[in-house]
């Protein structure tokens, strides 16, 4: 991973519905101290450059808190969930810390690299799927899980994780939540209380 | 003020101190990277290991506030384990390259794995590697060197004030650069290469010159610029190989500017290492003896109001005096050491002097800058001002061209006229003043160096007396020199006698035909265009300005070439060692003088540099004092008078062109470059 090198793009500016919930962040610290404002802005920002940050993005989110440059990047290139390279429309962030791989991880990642034909951190050719490893993703009860832009895919199998990439490919949106029946983290199954719940996941 | 017990040792440390100062305060050494006393504390590389009482791990010292009653051991076996392995984790990322690298023999990290290294590693798995970072053409960086104490980081963002480098990545992918790999933009860059306690961040300049073991190390004084910087002159032979700070609380703390640091190669270029007289129009090698008739043949019979002297800014008190007292015997009133023209009063000392001192800015509370960037005309002081600005409670503002100090500063603007008005009470500044209970203010030489330069020091002293800044322990009256030669001239009196020229009126007269010789002292911040009908000697280092119209050059030695007395902006005395031979048949500046006037019948009366001190301290009493800040008298001074509203111009205008020296250097020469453009240069491993 070579971290010093950014990538520089068009120039970068909040939309006036961002500019608008940037200020709505700042009111929450005080005005000396708004450089607590950062990952939100950098998150912001990242959504809104189309899931990377350029160095543009870096530079106006530091302007925009009074914070030297080198702060803010430190910042952007600390944090996984900020991406410092292009990715693609559909990025793939596959959880592989130890319950995620005790359940199969390696089994899911095996599956997305066949699937797309590109290793972790990488890009399809067609600028379409991008392949990460991310640490755990917080959704261990539901091991092993993948997220695609955000939305997460649980309870995966090297067969229903192929399905749901091939439904992407298609332009189709899978269902998400668990791959198995089951109830968000409820035993598989269905419900072993003596109350059954209504209604399917949320 | 807690108490607690070190090894054994009761030891008492104020309020807020650390478990590690309590250490030192014991005796006990600490090993330590990212530590710095002088920087924000970082507790990062976990060297400094001690075990405590109650305490179920060892507590990294650094990071640990000293409480009353703690029990600390730095000398147990468990201590001794966990420095060991961190030290151990230390070296698993860090190239064993002693051999090739710059900083072996002065290495923290060398000197520890001595102590705590273990014989032999258990590390089979590769090594990490770093590529190179460019930081500019001072900071040679071999980055798979480094440890990650943040030193370098903290001290940019803290002591500089430039937040330009950072660490990014996380965990084993940390890397330390700077933003975009840009130059780093400040002129005490250079303190990062002693800051870094390993081989990460070393001087390129210096780069495989020299091993620090064979270097000759000589304790003198900076003459870069007024504030006379305490520096060490690292020599091997007879060739200066680098030029290091000395620790000096009350001068330049321990850091000194680039300017300072590198301007060494300038020793080596465009010397005067031979006289010279000129013959039939051009300027031919000469020996000693032809020169001196030279001068004593057209010297011969002329009157002594024919005959001027202008002393340089480098120059030692002593040379300066010697010439004064030539002057004297020549009968020659025309003389004087204000190059730029400053309106300096020489008769009252508290008029010229730094009077709070350097150090006294860590007690004021209120500041007022006259016409001054002491960025550039005083980096150290500036250090200082930042480090009084971020403690809070300092308010300072600027009469003058709007600055980037690294710290914040209230513009009042550039309008000279204000000064009446602050005086007057008028302006709400002046309120400012009066409420603080150290107030203090900064001339410079720009607002001085001017027409109605005289009226501008009036009004500032009028500030000072009005508004209550100089009172019963505390002169906040302060005049900011560029030239570490000004002081100690104006105490010796090289101001023009009684009906004597000053230096416009000596390049006049020079014209006009009034004047037909002029000494030059190593003189080159003037235009020597109105030199060219009279007969020049010049006495001095480089072929620079000073030299162009000269008829006789007599070669000089710069101030690492001879032992000399220097007097800096505060008025402190300092003396200065010979660190290396002046170059072929250059010679010391008083033994030139010394051998001029016996060449001119008018010998002066000693014969060593002993006998020539004694006689200017018998003269000047206070040179007599050294390393020791001086009280002025508070007394009158300054013209009072109308202070025109033309803006002030700074004192330095070209950071790196300020002296001879710096402007033969080539290593100055490229940091402006780099400064100014940015370009990056390639480094050894990008081919």
């Amino acid at each position: 991973m070579s971290v010093h090198v950014i990538e520089t793009g068009e120039s970068f500016a909040f939309t006036p519905e961002n500019e608008a919930w940037a200020k709505t962040q700042l009111a929450k610290y005080p005005p000396e101290r708004k450089a607590s404002a950062v990952m939100p802005l950098l998150t912001r920002a990242q959504e809104q450059r189309g899931g990377w940050l350029t160095k543009e993005a870096i530079e106006y989110v530091a302007d925009y808190l009074a914070m030297p440059y080198i702060r803010v990047l430190e910042v952007a290139s600390f944090y996984t969930m900020y991406n410092l390279k292009p990715v693609g429309r559909h990025v793939i962030e596959v959880c592989t810390t130890t319950p995620c791989w005790l359940r199969g991880s390696d089994e899911i990642v095996k599956a997305c690299k066949k699937t797309l034909g590109i290793g972790l951190g990488e890009t399809t050719p067609d600028g379409e799927f991008t392949l990460l490893e991310v640490e755990c993703a917080g959704a261990c009860v539901n091991a092993p899980v993948a997220a695609h832009n955000g939305t997460y895919y649980e309870d995966l199998t090297a067969d229903s994780a192929t399905k749901i990439i091939e439904a992407l490919k298609r332009g189709e949106v899978p269902k998400p939540g668990p791959q198995v029946d089951r109830q968000t983290s409820a035993p598989v199954g269905g419900p072993t209380t003596l109350k059954a719940t209504t209604g399917g996941n949320a | 003020m807690p108490k607690l017990t070190v090894d054994g040792i009761e030891v008492e440390v104020p309020a807020g101190a650390t478990v590690l100062q309590a250490c030192e305060a014991a005796g006990a050494e600490v090993p330590r990277f990212c530590y710095h006393e002088r920087l924000s504390i970082a507790g990062n590389c976990r060297m400094c290991l001690v075990e405590m009482e109650k305490s179920p791990k060892p507590v990294a010292s650094c990071a640990m506030p000293a409480g009353d009653g703690m029990v600390i051991r730095t000398n147990t076996p468990t201590v001794k384990k966990a420095r060991e392995g961190v030290m151990e984790f230390l070296l698993i990322n860090h190239p064993l390259d002693c051999p090739i690298c710059d900083q072996g023999g002065e290495c923290d990290l060398q000197d520890q794995s001595v102590a705590y290294g273990a014989g032999q590693s258990r590390f089979k798995e590769n090594k990490r590697a770093v590529e190179e970072k460019y930081m500019g053409p001072l900071i040679k960086t071999v980055m798979t060197r480094c440890i990650h104490c943040t030193r370098c980081i903290r001290f940019s963002k803290e002591i500089a004030g430039v937040p330009e480098l950072g660490a990014l990545g996380r965990g084993e992918h940390m890397e330390v650069t700077t933003y975009l790999e840009q130059t780093l933009h400040s002129e005490v860059s250079g303190n990062v290469i002693d800051l870094c306690p390993v081989g990460a961040l070393t001087s390129r300049p210096y780069a495989f010159t020299a091993r620090s073991w064979e270097l000759k190390k000589t304790e003198t004084i900076d003459v870069m610029d007024a504030v006379g910087g305490n520096i060490r002159v690292d020599a091997r032979g007879n060739e200066v190989m680098r030029i290091l700070p000395r620790v000096n609380e009350a001068v330049n703390e321990e850091w000194i500017s680039d300017k300072t640091r590198f301007v060494y190669d300038g020793l080596k270029r465009r010397r005067l290492d031979r006289p010279y007289v000129r013959k039939a129009g051009k300027l031919t090698e000469a020996s000693w003896a032809e020169a001196f008739d030279a001068i004593a043949k057209k010297l011969k019979g002329m009157s002594g109001d024919k005959i001027a002297a202008i002393a340089g800014d480098l120059q030692d008190v002593e040379s300066v005096y010697a010439l004064r007292l030539l002057m004297d015997s020549l009968g020659a009133p025309h003389r004087d050491c204000r190059q730029d023209g400053a309106k300096l009063d020489a008769t009252s000392r508290a008029g010229y002097l730094f009077n709070s001192g350097i150090a006294g800015i860590d007690e004021a509370d209120a500041c007022l800058l006259i016409g001054v960037n002491p960025r550039h005309e005083a980096t150290s002081v500036n250090l200082r001002l930042r480090a009084r600005s971020r403690r809070g409670g300092f308010a300072i503002a600027n009469v003058g061209p709007t600055l980037d100090l690294t710290y914040p500063v209230q513009e009042l603007g550039n309008d000279p006229k204000l000064l009446q008005a602050i005086a007057g009470g008028a302006h709400p500044f002046a309120e400012v003043l009066k409420a603080a209970a150290k107030p203090m203010l900064i001339v410079g030489q720009g607002a001085l160096a001017r027409a109605d330069g005289a009226a501008v020091l009036a009004a500032a002293r009028e500030i000072a007396d009005k508004l209550g800044l100089v009172k019963d322990g505390w002169n906040g009256f302060n005049v900011l020199h560029t030239a570490a030669a000004r002081v100690g001239a104006l105490d010796v009196g090289f101001v023009p006698k009684k009906g004597g020229r000053d230096v416009a009126g000596i390049l006049d007269g020079a014209t006009s035909g009034a004047i037909e010789a002029v000494f030059l002292l190593g003189a080159d911040e003037i235009n020597t265009d109105s030199l060219k009908d009279a007969f020049v000697v010049y006495i001095g280092t480089h072929g620079d300005e000073g030299v162009r119209h000269a008829d006789v050059i007599l070669p000089a030695a710069a101030y690492t070439e001879k032992p000399g007395t220097y007097v800096n902006t505060e008025g402190l005395v300092q003396r200065g060692l010979k660190a290396v031979f002046a170059p072929g048949d250059a010679r010391e500046d008083w033994t030139i003088l010394r051998a001029l006037s016996d060449a001119l019948g008018k010998t002066l009366p000693f014969d060593s540099l002993s006998e020539l001190r004694a006689k200017l301290c018998s003269e000047v009493p206070h040179l007599a004092v050294i390393d020791e800040k001086p009280t002025a008298a508070w007394g009158k001074f300054g013209t009072e008078g109308a202070v025109e509203a033309m803006p002030f111009t700074l004192a330095v205008t070209d950071y790196y062109r300020t002296n001879p020296i710096c402007r033969a250097s080539c290593i100055l020469a490229t940091v402006k470059d780099a400064m100014s453009g940015d370009k990056t240069e390639a480094t050894g491993t990008h081919g």
